[in-house]
């Protein structure tokens, strides 16, 4: 039978096409999603060159990332964004690839949509031209990002060039507590091992922890993965993984959907199979957590203080510390819970999907959100804002003084028109906390969307368990 | 693709550690359907002022820098979005070479499809380098694809690794995807057994 393998073995084996030279493998590419910012150079490299789609039904195209989020009627302002939309609009029609447009019901956020339509399956090699791609991996994928070059690559050969990343397992014993998250898992785990911690590395999550969360909440810790630095981050499917995709639009059907299900079991790690790295986190003792400085490693528990440049050894971190905090007007020592927000968004390919409203919906519930705080929702899709709609949700955020939006990246990337001003300051669902991320000289702290919905209500960062 | 054997060039520093692919092009320069004309927007945020003026202080704005076709950065350089724009800009401002402990993966695949060369070096290795590239213009570095080889302005040797299948493609100015295309009988023949293994996948 072979060595015993890890579930990052088993996916890669059976995609090998071809030994291209020492350690570069050509790997075949189940699903390549596309969307509309990294795709445009893509295809005209296909126009110049002669070159075809190879398969277009394994490919799939929304546009997101510049989409306006309130008033549709009047169309996209932005003459660059228009065009970048309208370019991808005419290559998928060109190139025979599918495509939700602008008025469906359907497009939204391409990570969001993906597993929505069930054209996300475990055992699938899943690649796109965003970094968040990881988010796949909850399914048991083999899923990452690659740059135009690498999508151009795809479009033509349903392959990529790869060289074999290592194993790493994080595996999160226990349960996690009331008001904390699978984002505070994934934040607490970039603060401990950095966001290089994962370099060169494929993540496979497991324990207790991990099989207890709910799909939404193992895409959130995929997702965050790339923070990280890992090229992709996987959990093994099971029983909760095959309840999520039958049915869906995409999905095999009866018949298939067995097949594929017996399949779908064998897609586990072996017992003795060889990680490079091991670790292993306590969820029994993890509190919500927050990020205070530019990268995503700068996360802490909320109960903690802004640290001082002193605290950290490496000198070119130290350099980089004072640089965040001179960035995002903070003083070292300063009690976490007393930083004060002006911009609560609750949206992303990390944190926009129906689980993450109907928190953030129990916790607003009946409350209001403070006068000083702007406070935007952005569904993830067009179908999350519809089952929202269905729940109620949007009268609850309404009533709370939340302002409800259509479905795109929005705020998480600042592409489209909501953005910070200079000196803004936002708790955030999303996940990166970058310079100018979410606007020029905005500053953002990331967080669960609980802890954005307590955080709107007291107009600073806050301990959601202390809420009343 | 272009190629790259050897540079000998003015290397600028930049220690910053985790200079992300947001620092390296904002998005607002994310809206082009080209891939050129992204050099005068590198680093924009740090490198200009609100008005458009340039900062003195940052590094490539500095007499001695702007003509850098080498970067010496601290640890972990290009993480964060997978934006080809970041080397589409760094090469369309000159630079050819990036010096640092490490890269985020699809940033250093990015850079090898565009004839940048990305070289992990070790942390002390680093520092020396860094520091030759505090002298400015006068203190070149060289680099040699070939023997592997990097050059210090006093004749000191640093070696690096690479993997022969970027190197070879560098060297010889490959297309990936023209390579790709020669095995393609083998995606047919993978594509077949698929067909009968996982049929879902093949509808
Ligand atoms: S929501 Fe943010 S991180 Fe996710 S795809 Fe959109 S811009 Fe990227």
């Amino acid at each position: 039978m072979g060595n015993p393998r890890t579930l990052y073995d088993k996916i890669w084996d059976s995609h090998i096409v071809a030994q291209q030279e020492a350690e570069a493998y050509i790997l075949y590419i189940d699903r390549h999603l596309v969307h509309e910012v990294t795709s445009p150079q893509a295809f005209e490299g296909l126009r110049v060159s002669g070159r075809k789609v190879r398969r277009p039904e394994a490919t799939f195209a929304v546009a997101d990332h510049n989409v306006p989020t309130k008033d549709l009627d009047k169309g996209i302002q932005d003459p660059e964004s228009k065009l970048q939309i309208d370019t991808l609009e005419a290559n998928t029609a060109e190139f025979g690839v599918p495509y939700f447009s602008m008025t469906d019901d359907r497009r939204g956020i391409v990570h969001i949509i993906g597993p929505e339509q069930g054209l996300t399956l475990p055992g699938m090699t899943i690649v796109c031209g965003d970094s968040h791609t990881s988010t796949h991996g909850a399914f048991g994928a083999l899923a990452h990002g690659i740059g135009t070059s690498e999508v151009e690559h795809v479009l033509v050969t349903q392959t990529l060039v790869q060289e074999k990343a290592k194993n790493m397992l994080i595996r999160v014993d226990g349960d996690l507590p009331p008001g904390v998250t699978a984002k505070d898992l994934a934040l607490a785990i970039i603060g401990q091992i950095g966001t290089a911690g994962g370099t060169g590395h494929v993540i496979e999550y497991a324990g207790e922890a991990v099989r207890s969360l709910s799909m939404e909440g193992r895409m959130t810790l995929c997702n965050l993965t790339i923070e990280a630095g890992a090229r992709a981050g996987m959990v093994a499917p099971d029983q909760t993984t095959f309840e999520y995709v039958q049915g869906r639009p995409y999905a095999p059907k009866a018949g298939a959907y067995e097949q594929a299900v017996a399949y779908w079991k064998t897609l586990k790690t072996d017992e003795g199979a060889h990680f490079d790295t091991e670790i292993v986190i306590d969820a029994n003792a993890l509190v919500p957590y927050v990020t205070w400085g530019t990268s995503p490693e700068d996360a802490l528990p909320i109960t903690g203080y802004v640290p001082h440049p002193t605290e950290f050894k490496d000198e070119g971190k130290q350099i980089a510390v004072e640089r965040a905090l001179h960035y995002m007007g903070l003083r070292a020592g300063t009690k976490l819970t007393d930083i004060e927000v002006d911009h609560v968004f609750v949206g992303s390919c990390t944190n926009g999907r129906i689980e993450d409203l109907r928190e953030v919906a129990r916790i607003i519930e009946g409350k209001q959100v403070k006068d000083s705080v702007n406070a935007i929702i952005v569904p993830g899709s067009g179908l999350v804002k519809i089952q929202a709609e269905e729940e109620g949700l949007d009268k609850i955020f309404e009533a709370a003084g939340f302002e409800w939006r259509q479905p795109g990246c929005s705020m998480c990337l600042a592409m489209n028109p909501d953005k910070l001003a200079p000196g803004d300051r936002c708790a955030s669902t999303s996940n990166r906390n970058f310079e100018g991320r979410q606007g020029q000289g905005g500053r953002t702290h990331l967080v669960s969307p609980v802890m954005a919905a307590a955080a709107a209500i007291t107009g600073r960062l806050t301990d959601v368990r202390d809420l009343t | 693709m272009d190629k790259f054997d050897k540079l000998t060039a003015v290397a600028a520093p930049m220690p910053l550690v985790n200079i992300d692919t947001d620092m390296i092009i904002p998005k607002q320069y994310l809206k082009t359907i080209q891939r050129v004309g992204l050099g005068k927007s590198l680093f924009a945020e740090m490198r200009y002022d609100a008005d458009g003026n340039e900062i003195e202080d940052f590094v490539l704005n500095q007499p001695a820098y702007r003509k850098a076709q080498i970067l010496v950065a601290g640890d972990n350089f290009g993480c964060g979005s997978s934006r080809e724009h970041a080397p589409w800009a760094l090469k369309d401002f000159g630079i050819r070479c990036v010096i640092s402990t490490s890269f985020a993966d699809i940033f250093h695949n990015n850079c090898f499809r565009n004839g940048i060369l990305p070289i992990s070096v070790s942390h002390s290795d680093l520092e020396k380098l860094m520091d030759d590239a505090e002298r400015g213009a006068n203190a070149t570095i060289s680099v040699d694809l070939v023997t592997q080889e990097i050059h210090g302005p006093d004749g000191g040797v640093i070696k690096f690794d690479i993997d022969n299948f970027n190197k070879h493609c560098l060297l010889e100015g490959l297309d990936e995807i023209g390579l790709t295309l020669k095995k393609e009988n083998k995606v047919t023949d993978f594509e077949d057994a698929r067909k009968l293994d996982q049929p879902w996948l093949h509808t």
